[in-house]
């Protein structure tokens, strides 16, 4: 079947199998920085955001992809323009291997885009779907909270 | 004190951007499944369902004949060569116990054959059609089955080579003494035994197993690989599949985590047959279930430590004895078991008499292997369990028991040259070690001296502080070897080769640092090549702690070499002696306040007069393994209604020399310390009767999250270690070695029960409050 969607801001046509998750037609469209780490919904790896909420795209079947609107981290920035979240994650050393980063940026920028200024149990809370095994969270809390501070300051 | 030899850094010990972290942020690239080639073939393994039998026939047929499928790999059609896929210096101290594939199986989850297909679907339901027949052999369940008189035998083949004594089922067999401990225990006024068991656990990189096999132009086999060791893959590789090692390149890109895990060399032998039998790439990736079933963990260990000491809490006497399940193959099993011993015992070096001795045996269990910590996680478990009991036997604060007794800079311990990487060891005196002051800071900064003994309840909830010491080391003396190559360009950047292996650790990223330091140059003139065979000079890869101390003392080096270059071209340009000339800010400096730009002295080196290309390799062989040192306290609660524990406070006190970026190696702390409070509390791989993995995923196996989390302090104290690359030392392991210990005696203090097998879960504490 053939499903149409935007993707950071750019609408795609892509022929799928009725079979398949959002995750697979994502990386095989191209879209790397989402990442496999389980494909049972447990790492968090292949969180892009979904009409606006972070979701595990490998627990949602492509062709429920129809119509929707799409954001993965190649969507956020660029090596040239960095968000603010990729920024702080440089920062605050949130990235170590990087493997978890993309979806964990994609889960913070949920986060921030309903609650600019959340408490840190509030980042915790919407990070906990994302595992990291490196940097032991610290930093990417961290990272999170220095990003939303910038963001409110760059908003005034 | 620390900075008697230390000078002003310019790049050293800033907290720069990783080099690579431009890349990772916005989703490039980077990873070996990232690399869509075409044409590529995916692999699929076929794993035993049974713990041991033997294979009396793979019926590919129907597989075969059907239409996707390229190749079938069975023992029939592949390599018989015995190897082992432990990826340490050569010869490998591991047995040569394993074979692609063989008749045998020996885990469930052991080879048994493979398929390459033109797609993971097709892969997946050809190995539905492959026939087996097995012959169900009796299998060993556990270390105490290993042991029995009579028990099954896990390797009875004739070509195995390096086992201890394969009959009986032992892999490794260690047993060193230091004086006469029987006597010292006789001496002693006290004695305290004490036993702790370790349990199965895994890495679980978020990035599972993964390699990309091609052929080149020239149809060399490229292996682009998520390893800790490409030096070794191309060597292992190249005699596990007898192809010249010439004709292999191993490529590590970006890797997604790897904590030993990838020290081992699981796929690339499979993936690099496809590759050579088709002609086109082959991606082999496990699944998570793949990945806890089929890939490595953490050697179980029953350890059981004997303390001795005078009165005024003078040690006298330290014994070890270690009994560790290797599972079904015997990679990193001497090892492990020797590290169990050598990274623990040396931290008491008050005791006259000390005897370590121990075995690691077989069984029909998953494979153990390198797992950051390496032993010393098993070992100081029961070594700072009997500290704590010695302190409450003497009724000395258990601080000043510590204190009366670890090492200090200027001494040595017996340990370090009797014990060393499953051979003797190499002797060493402490030149760098700030413990007393990580033990002064730690006890500040957890409240010790107000929250010890206090029992604070809050309705069911009860709190205790507890506290552990512990040290690791920085590499392996005297067989790591580490290069690197450092050549100039007429801009006045440089490029560093390097073969040392960055899993994420930001190693690239030190190591630059390090070179700009030395050059004189901000951090983007260093433009860094890392881990390809083809390209970057040898290094061992990254396990033993040995990057920032053995990888950065060669590039150190390397740096200087170029430097006496730069001044030489420099003094001809300006007329002056080379030898009064300085680099720094891009440019050589005279005294006089004259300066020539970096680009200036390349040009001219280039294009002008004397040519030559400015640059220089260095390699560095440790002869000594620098410790870093480390004081743990913990704040735990223990609700005495349910049993759970929970972490509230941890405060980490770490000597790891000069800190080459301050966050980086909190980051390694903070990583390594969530992983080992996860190791304490929740983790552990559940077994079936039959020796099958019944929690095969991360749903079921419990790491923490970001709410499991507690409040965690790193606190760096300043230290300078002179013989480590411009004062540093190693942080990448020791951070996993102190909750379980430290969570263990805050428990002890919270509640008065003593855990002492891992995890502490909430059915194991209540049952310990229960019946104390």
């Amino acid at each position: 079947m053939t499903i149409s969607f935007s993707i950071n801001g750019e609408r795609r046509t892509v022929r799928i199998e009725a079979h398949e998750s959002l995750l697979d037609v994502l990386r095989r469209e191209g879209f790397v920085g989402v990442k496999v780490g389980c494909h049972t919904g447990d790492c968090g790896a292949c969180a892009v955001l979904f009409n606006g909420r972070a979701v595990n795209s490998c627990l949602v079947l492509a062709a429920k992809a129809d119509g929707a609107e799409i954001l993965t981290v190649e969507g956020l920035g660029t090596g040239d323009r960095l968000h603010p979240l990729q920024e702080a994650f440089l920062d605050e050393g949130g990235v170590q291997c990087g493997y978890c980063t993309p979806g964990m940026i994609i889960s913070a920028y949920g986060l921030l885009s309903r609650n600019p200024n959340p408490t840190e149990e509030e980042i915790r809370e919407a990070i906990s779907g994302n595992l990291c095994r490196c940097t032991g969270y610290v930093k990417q809390i961290r990272a999170i909270q220095t990003a939303a501070e910038r963001m409110r300051s760059g908003d005034e | 004190m620390s900075d008697r030899s230390r000078r002003e850094y310019a790049v050293v010990g800033k907290n720069e951007r990783k080099v690579d972290g431009v890349g990772l942020v916005t989703g490039r690239p980077k990873f070996v499944a990232d690399l869509d080639l075409p044409e590529t073939l995916h692999v699929k393994i076929l794993g035993s369902p049974h713990a041991h039998a033997r294979i009396v026939e793979v019926d590919a047929h129907e597989a075969e004949a059907m239409e996707g499928v390229a190749c079938v790999l069975t023992y029939e059609n592949t390599p018989s060569t015995r190897h082992t896929t432990a990826g340490q210096g050569f010869p490998e101290p591991s047995p040569y116990d394993t074979r692609m594939f063989d008749t045998k199986v020996r885990f469930v989850g052991d080879r048994v054959a493979a398929v390459a297909a033109t797609s993971e679907r097709i892969a997946e339901e050809a190995i539905a059609k492959l026939h087996v027949r097995y012959e169900e052999l009796p299998a060993v369940l556990s270390i105490d089955d290993a042991r029995r008189d009579g028990a099954p035998v896990v390797h009875d083949e004739e070509d195995a080579t390096g086992i201890y004594d394969a009959k009986r089922n032992i892999v490794a067999d260690v047993d060193i003494d230091v004086g006469d401990v029987e006597a010292g225990f006789l001496a002693s006024d006290v004695v305290v035994e004490t036993v702790c068991e370790t349990q199965y656990a895994q890495h679980t990189p978020i990035e599972t197993h993964v390699v990309l096999a091609y052929l080149d132009s020239d149809a060399r086999l490229v292996l682009r690989t998520s390893t800790q060791v490409p030096f070794h893959v191309r060597r292992i590789v190249s005699y596990t599949l007898g192809l010249p090692l010439h004709r292999i390149r191993v490529i590590k890109p970006r890797v997604g985590g790897g904590f030993g895990t990838k020290q081992e060399v699981l796929l690339e032998d499979i993936a690099g047959l496809v590759a050579l039998r088709t002609g086109r790439p082959a991606l082999l990736s496990l699944t998570r279930a793949e990945e806890f079933i089929a890939a490595r963990t953490r050697h179980p260990m029953r350890a059981r430590v004997k303390l001795g000491a005078m009165s005024d809490g003078t040690l006298r006497a330290v014994e070890m004895e270690a009994i560790s399940n290797t599972g079904a193959y015997g990679a990193h099993g001497l090892t492990v078991l020797a590290n169990t011993g050598s990274k623990t015992l040396p931290l008491y070096n008050k005791a006259p008499d000390a005897h370590f001795f121990g075995q690691a045996v077989y069984t029909n269990l998953p494979v153990a292997g390198a797992y950051r910590g390496y032993g010393a996680t098993q070992g100081y478990f029961p070594l700072e369990t009997a500290m704590d009991e010695l302190a409450e036997r003497l009724a000395i604060d258990p601080i000043e028991l510590r204190r009366r007794n670890h090492i200090r800079v200027g001494e040595t311990s017996p340990i370090f040259q009797k014990l060393g990487e499953g051979r003797e060891g190499v002797s060493q005196t402490i030149k760098s070690c700030e413990l007393a002051r990580c033990i002064e800071v730690g006890a500040e900064r957890i409240g010790w001296s107000e929250k010890r003994g206090r029992r604070e309840r809050r309705g069911p909830w009860v709190h205790g502080v507890g506290m552990s010491i512990m040290m690791q080391g920085s590499g392996i003396p005297e067989i790591d070897m580490a290069a690197a190559t450092i050549k100039m360009n007429e801009d006045g950047s440089f490029n560093l080769l390097i073969g040392a292996t960055d899993l994420g650790t930001g190693s690239d990223t030190i190591l630059a640092q390090m070179a700009a330091e030395v050059l004189g140059v901000t951090l983007e003139k260093i433009v860094v090549t890392s881990s390809d065979t083809d390209t970057t000079p040898f290094d061992v890869g990254a396990y033993a702690s040995s990057t920032t101390y053995v990888s950065g003392n060669a590039v150190v080096e390397a740096a200087a070499k170029v430097k006496e270059q730069i001044l030489s071209v420099a003094g001809a340009l300006l007329g002056v002696d080379p030898g009064v000339l300085d680099l720094g800010e891009g440019a050589v400096i005279a005294p006089n306040g004259e300066h020539v730009g970096l680009d200036r002295v390349c040009h001219r080196a280039m294009y002008e007069s004397n040519q030559f290309q400015i640059g220089a390799t260095a390699s560095f062989v440790p002869t000594e393994s620098p410790p870093p040192f480390l004081a743990n306290f913990a704040e735990v609660a223990v609700d005495t209604e349910t049993g759970l524990v929970k972490v509230v406070h941890y405060v980490a006190a770490v000597d790891c020399g000069v800190a080459v970026h301050p966050k980086l190696a909190e980051g390694q702390m903070e990583g390594s310390i969530v992983n080992g409070i996860g190791y304490a509390l929740t983790e552990e791989m559940l077994l079936s009767s039959r020796g099958r993995v019944r929690n095969p995923s991360l749903f079921d196996y419990k790491i923490p999250g970001a709410l499991d989390v507690p409040k965690i302090d790193i606190v760096l104290v300043d230290s300078y270690e002179p013989t480590g690359p411009l004062g540093a030392k190693s942080i990448g392991e020791i951070g996993i070695n102190g909750p379980i210990p430290t969570i263990a005696n805050a428990i002890y203090d919270a509640v008065g029960v003593r855990l002492k097998t891992t995890p502490f879960t909430s059915e194991r504490v209540l049952a310990a409050i229960e019946a104390a």
